[in-house]
């Protein structure tokens, strides 16, 4: 891939809020800490988990759709500069304005230009991943516009000063008596009275949010998906919010990755099973707004769509790590991680938490960026989210190619190795041949001797004390199998040419 | 049926018992086990852990072991070791450009079961009360392990047999597909999670009120059992090939303070 829509020779590596603040260890022992953050975790991911297996094992071909949709994921991957011209012509045909964006500081400014060329100061935002990704908002703010989310739980996150902490239910970390007192103490006009009661604090938040509909003139929103063959957007919610911002606006500016294609109208079937089962557990989303260019005397008479690559070229050229990019964004594999379970959004620092986004985030800033290097060891390789991905992303084997892609980039480049450096070097060799390992065996006892007459070792030296942190180990045998085997075993069975010859 | 066993470097060196008891179960049903002695370790511990480069020669060293032995079928006593052998070695071979080992390792991971699928699938065995004798007159909970569960879809083998075991008391455990924390060099690296998940799964193993915790991975078993003797229970942890080749005669050795069961419930 040389010339990739006029992109330089070697793909650029993303930007903006992609990148971890500290490595993924520290973050999560803060996060674990937060006993009340644990309890809310464990509580929605259960429920949702619940919904969605129920949801799913309702529908006799759902592996075959999962293949569906992976296949066709793989083949927009194939030919993704295609497609894309393919939309691109037929977006402008119908009078949309194609953008493109390199990384968040372009992206950013294309749309800060679009609106200040309106000469509007606020827009309403439909909840968008690529935008968080950017950070269009803090940008925006920057520049003099204020970006108003309409969705109840990125309302709530915004209105909190925080930070989304799940891709769906950003406010996920969030319980109701926390949301009543940031609407009382940040929501203009909230009544005092306001109760806890999950229909008043959204009748609270829809009254505040009817204001802002009725007033804006500037919609931006995400896309889930765009249809090559007909140059259509789609967006996919549940509360009608989005419905108004992509409708009420004279201007409206989306912004998308360039993953997002898909070939054709028909293929949009697959993922509107897929997608709303895996993300919410519903069998359909309430609202699903699909919008083709410009219609006269109706909707939006400027429609702007900012194509962003971000680092999604870079993640294109790993052969492994391509099929990230298949990612629909329904946040089923955080909700069945248990790491994400327990330590939540936050630690994993980048917009993309969970599973996806310890392979995501690196993918598209490169492993050498240090800040993401921790992410692909935050998980114990359960497998879980595979079996949950609606389109099959293989993540676990994803997570160990970019481990190895790690420990590679840091070959030879330290002063003094590691101790799992040493310890896997040394492992390499008592584990490369019997005889080797039968010599390591020889050393068990000490093993007993060190751990006394409980039997159990309770404290180990290095990074092995991460394991005696919380765990004993008990005291080895006397004598190893191998041993057992050779000295003991009573008859130990003839090889065939031996039978034989008896 | 000639069987090669791969005790698994873990099996050999801390849990030469489970090891055994795999040889007894196979010997009882009348089969020929054979050890392949340049067997050593399948490298799941390098690979997952990224260290590539070191996986080779102990990949290339279990390929090498076995596929000179003599035998129809490989066994081990552990579903992740399976696992590594019939998913990572073709894929550590590809890295390192070698064809011929990529092969070799394929057709090695075509021969290898995990325990329980050799009982049900190639050995027919459907009540190893019967089958085997095995008697083991304790509550016991069971955890599946992932690897087993999810890369080789053991589904419900593993339980199955346990449940004809004579005299078991087999106590369901709540959350039962979820991962204890271990992951290998996780447990180091991101030390505080695994303790997070380790502190779940061992609160589910005491509340099912069971003596033991069992399953099919010793790496898994040895995290659960380190955990619960931290925290003083005084439940243990005990490998199902234990307590399969556990009979009346010859009842597994169970240590710490075991209650012999009354086969009902303990509330
Ligand atoms: S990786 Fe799969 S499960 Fe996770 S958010 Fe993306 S599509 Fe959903």
């Amino acid at each position: 891939m040389t010339t990739f829509l006029g992109m330089p020779a070697l793909p650029a590596f993303g930007s903006g809020n992609l990148f971890a603040g500290e490595s993924f260890p520290k973050a999560a022992h803060r996060e674990l800490g937060n006993a009340q953050l644990r309890a809310n975790l464990g509580h929605a991911t259960h429920t949702i988990r619940d919904k969605r297996q129920a949801v799913v094992s309702e529908l006799p071909d759902w592996e075959q759709l999962r293949d569906a949709g992976s296949a066709i994921k793989e083949s927009v991957m194939a030919r993704l500069p295609e497609l894309l011209e393919e939309f691109e012509k037929n977006f402008t045909a119908r009078g949309g304005v194609i953008h493109w964006a390199r990384d968040a500081r372009e992206a950013n400014e294309i749309v800060a230009g679009l609106v200040r060329a309106t000469g509007e100061t606020e827009v309403v935002k439909v909840k968008s991943m690529a935008t968080q990704e950017i950070g269009l908002n803090e940008y925006l703010e920057e520049q003099g516009i204020e970006a108003f989310e309409t969705d109840l739980a990125e309302l709530i996150v915004q209105l909190d000063h925080d930070k989304p902490s799940h891709i769906l239910v950003p406010a996920i970390h969030k319980n109701r008596t926390e949301i009543r007192d940031i609407f009382l103490r940040e929501m203009p006009g909230a009544d005092p009275a306001l109760t806890n009661d999950p229909p008043v604090l959204a009748m609270a938040a829809r009254e505040h949010l009817r204001r802002k509909f009725l007033t804006a003139k500037v919609a931006v929103s995400g896309a889930n998906f765009a249809l090559a063959d007909s140059g259509t957007l789609a967006v996919v919610e549940s509360e009608g919010n989005g419905r108004m911002c992509l409708t009420l606006p004279e201007t409206l500016i989306t912004v998308m990755g360039i993953e997002k294609l898909l070939p054709t109208w028909q293929d949009l079937e697959v993922f509107m099973q897929l997608l709303p089962r895996s993300s919410t557990g519903e069998r359909m989303n309430p609202y699903t707004s699909l919008w083709t260019g410009v219609t006269e005397g109706d909707g939006p008479q400027n429609v702007h769509l900012v194509l962003l690559d971000n680092g999604r070229s870079a993640a294109l050229a790993d052969e492994m790590g391509r099929s990230a990019l298949h990612c629909i964004r329904c946040s089923a594999c955080m909700n069945v991680c248990p790491v994400y379970e327990r330590t939540g959004g936050h630690a994993y620092g980048s917009t993309y938490p969970g599973p996806i986004g310890a392979i995501l985030s690196p993918l598209l800033t490169g492993i050498q960026a240090e800040e993401n290097s921790s992410l692909p060891y935050a998980s114990s390789l359960c497998g879980a989210c595979y079996d949950a991905c609606p389109v099959k992303i293989n993540i676990p084997d994803i997570l160990v190619h970019l481990r190895s892609v790690d420990v590679d980039s840091k070959r030879g480049t330290k002063k003094v190795p590691s101790q799992m450096d040493v310890g896997m070097k040394a492992a390499s060799w008592a584990l490369s041949s019997g005889k080797h390992l039968g010599l390591v065996e020889k050393g068990l006892p000490l093993g007993r001797l060190a751990a006394g007459r409980d039997k159990k070792i309770k404290k180990l030296p290095g990074i092995a004390g991460g394991w005696t942190q919380s765990r004993d180990i008990p005291a080895p045998p006397a004598q190893s199998f191998r041993d057992w085997w050779a000295k003991e075993h009573k008859s130990p069975a003839p090889s065939r040419d031996e039978k034989e010859t008896q | 049926m000639r069987i090669a066993l791969f005790a698994t470097c873990i099996v050999d060196a801390m849990y030469p018992a489970t090891a055994k008891a795999t040889v007894k179960i196979l010997e009882r049903l009348g089969h020929d086990v054979v050890f392949p002695e340049g067997q050593a370790c399948c490298g799941q511990m390098h690979v997952n852990s990224g260290y590539l480069k070191e996986a080779v020669p102990v990949v290339a060293n279990h390929v090498a072991a076995f596929d000179t032995a003599d035998y129809d079928v490989a066994v081990a006593p552990s579903g992740s070791c399976v696992a590594s052998v019939k998913h990572q070695h073709p894929m550590v071979a590809r890295s390192c450009g070698d064809a011929a080992l990529e092969a070799r390792a394929t057709a090695v991971g075509a021969k290898t079961y995990e325990l329980s699928e050799l009982l049900v699938d190639v050995l027919g065995v459907t009540d190893a009360g019967a089958q085997l004798g095995s008697y083991f007159p304790h509550r016991v909970t069971y955890h599946p392990s992932c690897h087993g569960m999810r890369l080789l879809r053991l589904g419900d083998r593993q339980s199955r047999l346990l449940r004809t075991v004579q005299g078991i008391d087999l106590a369901d455990l709540p959350e039962a597909d979820q991962c204890c924390g271990f992951g290998g060099t996780f447990s180091m690296k991101n030390a505080d999670v695994s303790s997070a998940m380790l502190q779940d799964k061992a609160a589910n193993v005491e509340a099912t009120g069971a003596e033991l915790c069992t399953g099919g991975d010793a790496s898994c078993l040895m995290h659960i059992g380190g955990g619960l003797s931290r925290q003083g229970s005084s439940t243990t942890t005990l490998h199902l090939a234990e307590i399969l080749a556990s009979t009346m005669e010859e009842p597994a050795s169970v240590t710490g303070e075991v209650r012999v069961s009354t086969g009902k419930a303990l509330r």
